[in-house]
């Protein structure tokens, strides 16, 4: 099959492309990119799209998202949330080891991975369990984990305290060339239901998060990984001093990357507003000169990719207190808005907006042959359409999750077609909730 | 924090915060509780403003004080009391937060007194109220965790008017564990909305939030130094809790550093008053010869309590005399 797209706006993050044109595809992949109307020479299209209007780009890649509720026992709950996922354009999703139960065992894992296939709008690349249970008593089998599908190794949102443990962890993954992907907050320092250490603390009276709770955890983290010679994958920085720890680390040639959730990038503690439980969230929003420094460490790569950080809370576990309710942010379906968002605040063009979420995305999970619109990339791509305005409610959403503070915002950007394969799906439009 | 606690029109709906509340609103309810302090001196201390009203005393942490205070104070306005301590009721049983306030927003109660150990819980409960549409219930918080305690800004507001008339030329001292009280941040902002120029605040770094001089106030850890020629020194309590642990060293020292004693009272204005919220630890942060000396105004701000506590009443049942704020 041969599909020629004509007339988009065409974003290739990494070659920093922007051009109107036809992007050839045959079967599975792209075959060229042409910046006139019509196809290159020696290509007949069995399909023609006009994409006026539309941006076209590689589909996104969203690399860490946590799969929460009964996915194991109910598959129309997974379904919701890759349906979710598929309507802001993401075509891979990293999910986390802390599903219930966690992915601790090689069969969980193919369960996992059977259902999505099956669903068939996006791929899941499971993080393993470091650790049986993620309890940090006996390592997970990781070898077999692998071999099940698993692209590296995480405690999810469960600290390891023991630090002999995790150099024990991290030396075993090294051993297979695994990669250990850490969320960084020092347990002692993190009261549960508490918010960044700073003026918004101060006056509603809520526990403070200090930002030593994570550049301990970031140094930690670093040091050990040094120790074992394991490459090292930071999830979710919140604060400027945890990018010094992280750019001199990379400066000395250690293999460690970073990812930083769209909302860190976008909001601050002030959006916490009148306790709102929904903005209740994993590390904390902290300052503004947190959340600027985050930014300009996106632009200039320091951090390398952007995630959702995606975690569907029921109303149950949120109908309480601030500090009482679950933490959790609903992230996959307003992904790409906020991208867009964020993209403006910087003055940033589309090629580098997208770029933490594409091709340095790929990179982060070893596929060179996603994420990208060149010659002999796998056609998974995205048509949006930037400009489009739409409410987020009751109307528009797709998966499980309204714990977010964009619910009933009014956002812009939206997905029109999602490809896999070379081939367009149809997006779900809503879904019940589950 | 005033989008849920004030109508459209600026009447007072709930009690939240007294962050952000306008110093007009404040001062309307001092002269209420101008007039709330005469009724509290005839023999039959009772007037009929809040008749047939239903007032709730949820209290999900306990206190039998503020509680009490809460308890005479809408009496005194003829309202029906109901008590419900549930901190041993139906949250012990599994019920959440919001099951326990839709059932007893159903028996038509008019006012929900609450108390409860979260910060943010009575704003929570006042937005649950608004998404069912149960627009006519106030909710009146009564301290909720570390975020705030309006009603004991308010008398203490009240007592430094009584004896100190204006706030404008005034120098106030807060001494204590800020960082664990409800009382001192509901005291910064109305001595802030109220236009004290010199809010100094001191207490060992352990006890106060990181961010505190963002809130417009001068932080100092030398009590001398934020004692010297105060008008007003609000005491703090500290907790049994934080007695032991690693917020302080030891009571001893901590009296000494941080307690205040009749030689470090004598930085102060000669005609300085006094102030703590109660209830106190006599020989840790007050000594028992300046709780009870010429200088100390803790009882009268109990008194004071009660009559600030029926103007809050009046005003969120709409039945105040006078004209409107």
């Amino acid at each position: 099959m041969k599909r020629l797209i004509t007339h988009a706006r065409i974003i290739d993050p990494a070659t920093d492309t922007d051009v109107v044109g036809s992007l050839a595809i045959a079967n599975d992949r792209i075959v060229a990119i042409t910046p006139e109307p019509y196809a290159p020479i020696g290509f007949t299209a069995d399909h023609i799209h006009d994409a006026r209007g539309l941006v076209v780009a590689p589909a996104l890649i969203d690399t860490y998202a946590r799969l929460t509720g009964p996915v194991f026992e109910r598959p129309e709950r997974l379904n919701a949330e890759l349906a979710g996922a598929a309507a802001s354009g993401i075509a891979h999703l990293v999910v986390a080891p802390d599903t219930t139960p966690p992915l601790d065992e090689p069969g969980l894992v193919e369960t996992l991975l059977t259902r999505a296939e099956r669903y068939g709008q996006v791929d899941l690349w499971p993080l393993g369990a470091l650790t049986v249970g993620l309890t940090g008593k006996q390592l997970a089998e990781m070898a077999r984990l692998s071999a099940a599908g698993c692209i590296a190794f995480s405690q999810g949102d469960t600290p390891l305290r023991d630090s002999l443990a995790l150099l024990r962890a991290m030396q075993y993954a090294a051993s297979f060339d695994y990669a250990v992907w850490l969320t960084v907050s020092d347990p002692d320092l993190t009261p549960l239901g508490g918010i960044h250490d700073g003026i918004v603390a101060a006056r509603l009276g809520l526990p403070p998060i200090p930002v030593a709770a994570e550049t301990i955890a970031v140094a930690r983290a670093i040091e050990l990984a040094a120790e074992a010679g394991v490459r090292l994958h930071l999830l979710n920085l919140s604060s400027a001093r945890a990018i010094t720890h992280l750019a001199r680390a990379k400066s000395e040639g250690l293999p460690v990357t970073a990812s930083v959730a769209i909302l860190n990038l976008t909001m601050t503690e002030h959006d916490i507003g009148e306790f709102d439980p929904n903005v209740h969230t994993q590390p904390p929003l902290r300052s503004v000169q947190d959340r600027e420094a985050l930014a300009q460490a996106v632009v200039d790569g320091v951090i390398d990719v952007v995630v959702s950080n995606h975690k569907t809370v029921g109303r149950d576990a949120k109908a309480y207190p601030f500090s009482e309710s679950a933490p959790g942010v609903a992230g996959v379906e307003t992904l790409l808005p906020l991208l867009l968002r964020w993209g403006e605040m910087q003055g940033l063009t589309l090629p580098q907006t997208l770029a933490p979420v594409t091709v340095r995305a790929a990179d982060l999970i070893g596929r060179r042959d996603l994420g990208r619109i060149a010659p002999g990339a796998i056609a998974d791509l995205i048509l949006f359409d930037p400009n489009c305005t739409w409410k987020f409610d009751e109307g528009t959403v797709v998966g499980p999750g309204r714990n977010t503070p964009c619910w009933g915002q009014t956002l812009t950007g939206r997905v029109v077609e999602l490809w896999r394969n070379g081939t367009p799906r149809p997006l779900s439009l809503s879904s019940p909730v589950l | 924090m005033t989008r849920l606690q004030l109508t459209p029109d600026g009447r007072l709906k709930h009690l939240l915060t007294l962050e952000g509340l306008p110093e007009t609103l404040l001062h309307r309810i001092f002269e209420l509780a101008d007039s709330f302090l005469e009724v509290s001196t005839r023999s039959v201390k009772k007037v009929p403003l809040l008749r047939g009203k239903s007032v709730f005393n949820l209290f999900f942490e306990n206190s039998t004080r503020t509680r009490t205070t809460f308890e005479i104070a809408a009496a005194r306005l003829s309202a029906d009391v109901i008590n419900l301590n549930i901190a041993t009721s139906s949250t012990a049983k599994g019920e959440s937060l919001l099951d326990t306030v839709d059932n007893l927003a159903a028996m038509m109660a008019d006012m929900f007194v609450i108390r409860h150990a979260a910060a943010g819980a009575p704003v929570r409960i006042a937005q649950h109220l608004a998404e069912r549409g149960q627009t006519h219930i106030s909710v009146l918080n009564a301290g909720d965790g570390r975020h705030a305690h309006p009603t004991q800004g308010l008398l203490d507001m009240y007592t430094i008017r009584h004896y100190k008339r204006e706030f404008t030329h005034l120098s106030v001292a807060i001494v204590g564990d800020v960082l664990h009280s409800r009382v001192a941040r509901s005291e910064i902002s109305a001595l802030s909305a109220l236009g004290v120029p010199d809010i100094r605040v001191a207490g060992p770094k352990t006890l106060l939030p990181k961010e505190l001089s963002a809130l417009g106030v001068t932080v100092t850890h030398d009590l001398d130094e934020a004692l010297d020629g105060v008008d007003v020194i609000m005491m703090l309590r500290l907790q049994n809790e934080r007695m032991h642990g690693s917020f302080i060293s030891s009571v001893a020292e901590y009296h000494e550093c941080w307690g205040l004693t009749p030689e470090r009272l004598k930085r102060a204005k000669p005609n300085a008053i006094v102030m703590h919220p109660g209830p106190m630890n006599r020989g840790v942060e007050i000594a028992s010869s300046v709780a009870d000396g010429p200088q100390s105004v803790i009882l009268p701000q109990v008194t004071f309590g009660i009559a600030v506590r029926m103007a809050v009443f009046a005003l969120l049942a709409d039945v105040a005399p006078g004209a409107a704020a």
